[in-house]
């Protein structure tokens, strides 16, 4: 095997033992920074940088790899920055900082992002002191100079039924010279409530950490659990989790499909996929008893079988859909005024991809060859073969082409688990621990990666748990796509994107 | 293209029937209205969603009232892009302390007579985010409200029922013509 400069540099580090799963190393200052610079120039991915108390974690994968994180101890106050080096991890840099104070030393933007001055705390998850409120309109845009420019500021309220969060533009008569995403709206402070939980109440907060990730949020939850605590889930609860997991995926992706078109003003699409999307929750209300899933998959397995009638159910549902979904693509493909809006609209470079690592579709439109399903292969998925669709084209129309080619795919994989879910148990009881744990997975929400890292207490309690959406590497990428673009592409590009707002603020 | 809209032609609707109004509801509202201007609101009502902490779960099954199942238009609710054009404010919650002036502003923006429909455990209480530093709590906490609609989150047609009741009050309670 080959050894990159990373390699080399954590061969001399400490490997914990702890973390299960994957490697966790810590290391000094200077090799944290040391690797931070490397990663920079673009050696591995960077997949999340968080904090707890005294320590900074970051998890780096190498492509073709698995993951490994890399902790630093936090002295005086202060851990090298990332984003000096590697602009992705500049927000969650100015995360840490504003939640637990540490500063990050070197980088360059130290305004705050997710403490908008409303909490009535500073550090609420380190030194926790009082501070006054602050006007949550006095925050230090960008500045932008320049000839005929004009701004508009939008949101956080919004004219659609979404989530809040502020852009402001700068245009130039009707081309978008400059977008700056200001978010942290809807942050709930859901890595302090998730701190020194009892596991199950930790498991309820997790799967509302982003309402239509649920499913994904609880699996990678359910993962990092078992990881950490070394047991798995019996072999029909895998497959039940496959199954829910690719219905929360094929719901989705029937929405943002129909959505994405409805911002073409083609609202023949919307309609039809807005029935699918119905369709498909129906039978996960009447299979799971709630069409999100929500709380369906828990620690050590699922909350909820399915019956016979229930696996004939969703086959004949799909069967149902499938035709329909067909005349979808094609209607898709047969109309030029609506691809005349989704071609070329919103690009996003390979390059800009390879660097931000941004997760699903969006890293998949632009050339990014990577779904955890298929290269980190957990239960049920190792062992499977399925279609991951990837292009490089990297516009709108891309990626609701990848979104296309993964119904396809989910219903297919759909039917595979189905025939193959073997009989048996679907729960198995957590074990006792002596010693504390920790666990880290990942998996592919419809959005892209979603990966959890947590540590358990002997008493069964989480002492500490992280949860980082795929938003958080696809938000900083909607203000490159929409440069250049007119103002009324705005909502294509962002539906396009579909990130979410409750799960990058937390 | 022809395919699916000759199809939409000659296929049955895909809209289910309405829902009664939800009995809880109907109550609830009509405790909010006695209190209130009665006016004409023609069986229309126009309504303005607000996020304001929801994990975006009730967002989606707002969502799906506008759909061809659900069709919530057909009540004569509507809605709407801005809070000035709006007779109902929809709130999701739990409130986060970083959206609690944009709520207060979106109700001071909303016209009177108004009314507020909390929906959801969160926005009806503070559902799992109970204790943080980061909310405020229940949306009556930061603007008052008229109706609840509880669920994690509430499903498309708990939403409807709650909807259809607000109509039926609405109506109810116009002074009789002469």
């Amino acid at each position: 095997m080959d050894h990159d400069r990373i390699a080399r540099l954590l061969e001399q580090a400490q490997a914990i033992a702890p973390l299960k799963s994957w490697p966790r190393y810590e290391v000094d200052h200077a090799v944290f920074d040391e690797i931070g610079r490397v990663i920079g120039e673009g050696e591995r991915e960077l997949l999340g940088l968080w904090a707890e108390p005294g320590m900074v974690h970051m998890a780096l994968r190498r492509i073709g790899e698995d993951p490994c994180v890399v902790s630093t101890v936090v002295i005086d106050d202060r851990f090298p920055s990332i984003g000096r080096w590697h602009a992705p991890a500049i927000r969650l840099e100015r995360t840490i900082h504003d939640l637990y104070g540490y500063v990050p030393e070197g980088a360059e933007d130290n305004r705050p992002w997710l403490d908008h001055g409303a909490w009535e705390i500073e550090s609420p998850l380190g030194g926790r002191t009082s501070s006054a409120l602050r006007d949550p309109a006095d925050y230090a845009f960008l500045p932008v100079h320049g000839e005929g420019l004009h701004q508009i500021p939008v949101g956080p309220v919004h004219a659609g039924i979404i989530e809040p969060g502020h852009f402001r533009f700068t245009a130039n008569g009707e081309i978008v010279a400059r977008l700056e995403e200001r978010l942290g709206y809807v942050h709930k402070g859901i890595d302090a409530l998730t701190t020194d939980a009892p596991l199950d109440r930790a498991a309820r907060i997790v799967a509302r950490v982003s309402g239509d990730s649920t499913v994904a949020a609880s699996f990678a939850f359910a993962c990092a659990i078992e990881a950490a605590l070394g047991f798995a889930a019996p072999p029909r609860a895998a497959g039940v989790r496959g199954v829910i997991a690719e219905l929360e995926r094929l719901a989705n992706h029937f929405g943002d499909i129909g959505a994405v078109c409805n911002d073409a003003a083609f609202a023949l699409i919307h309609a039809y996929c807005g029935i699918l999307r119905e369709r498909v929750l129906a039978v996960c209300e009447a299979v799971f008893a709630h069409r999100l899933m929500m709380d369906v998959i828990v620690p050590g397995g699922v909350a909820a079988n399915i019956t016979h009638d229930g696996a004939r159910l969703i086959l004949s549902t799909l069967d149902d859909i499938a035709p329909t979904f067909a005349d979808i693509i094609r209607c898709y493909e047969d109309t030029p005024s609506l691809q005349d809006r989704t071609c070329n609209t919103g690009y996003l470079a390979p390059e800009l991809a390879k660097r931000f690592a941004p997760g699903g579709y969006v890293g998949r439109a632009s050339a990014r060859d990577f779904d955890a399903r298929r290269d980190l292969a957990y239960a049920p998925y190792s062992g499977r073969a399925f279609d991951v669709p990837l292009f490089t084209t990297g516009d709108v129309d891309a990626r609701v082409r990848v979104r296309i080619g993964e119904v396809l795919a989910s219903m297919q994989l759909v039917r595979d688990l189905l025939a193959t879910l073997p009989d048996g148990p679907v729960l198995t009881p957590i074990p006792q621990i002596s010693e504390p744990r920790e666990g880290m997975a990942i998996t592919e929400a419809f959005r892209g990666d979603l990966l959890v890292w947590l540590r358990v207490m002997p008493d069964g309690r989480v002492a500490r748990c992280h949860v980082r959406d795929a938003s958080w590497l696809q938000w900083p990428l909607l203000e490159a796509v929409i440069e250049n673009n007119i103002v009324a592409d705005f909502p294509l590009c962002n539906k396009s994107f579909n990130c979410s707002y409750s799960g990058h603020d937390l | 293209m022809r395919t699916l809209l000759l199809r939409s032609l000659f296929a049955k609707p895909a809209t289910i029937d309405g829902p009664a109004p939800a009995d809880a509801a109907l109550e609830e509202v009509g405790r909010a209205l006695e209190a209130r201007v009665r006016r004409l609101y023609g069986r229309s009502l126009t309504i303005r969603e607000v996020d304001a902490g929801s994990c975006n779960g009730c967002e989606l099954e707002i969502h799906a009232l506008n759909n061809p199942v659900y069709d919530v238009e057909r009540f004569g609710v509507r809605f709407v892009a801005s809070p000035r054009h709006a007779d109902v404010l929809l709130v999701t919650g739990p409130v986060t302390r970083n959206m609690s002036v944009a709520l207060a502003r979106t109700y001071a923006a909303t016209p009177d007579p108004k009314w507020v429909v909390a929906v959801g455990d969160c926005g009806c209480g503070c559902g799992v985010f109970e204790g943080s530093y980061a909310v405020v709590g229940a949306v009556e906490k930061v603007v008052p409200v008229d109706l609840s609609i509880r669920g994690c989150p509430p499903r498309p047609i708990d939403l409807l029922k709650g909807l259809v009741a607000l109509v039926e009050k609405a109506t109810q309670a116009l002074p009789r013509k002469e």
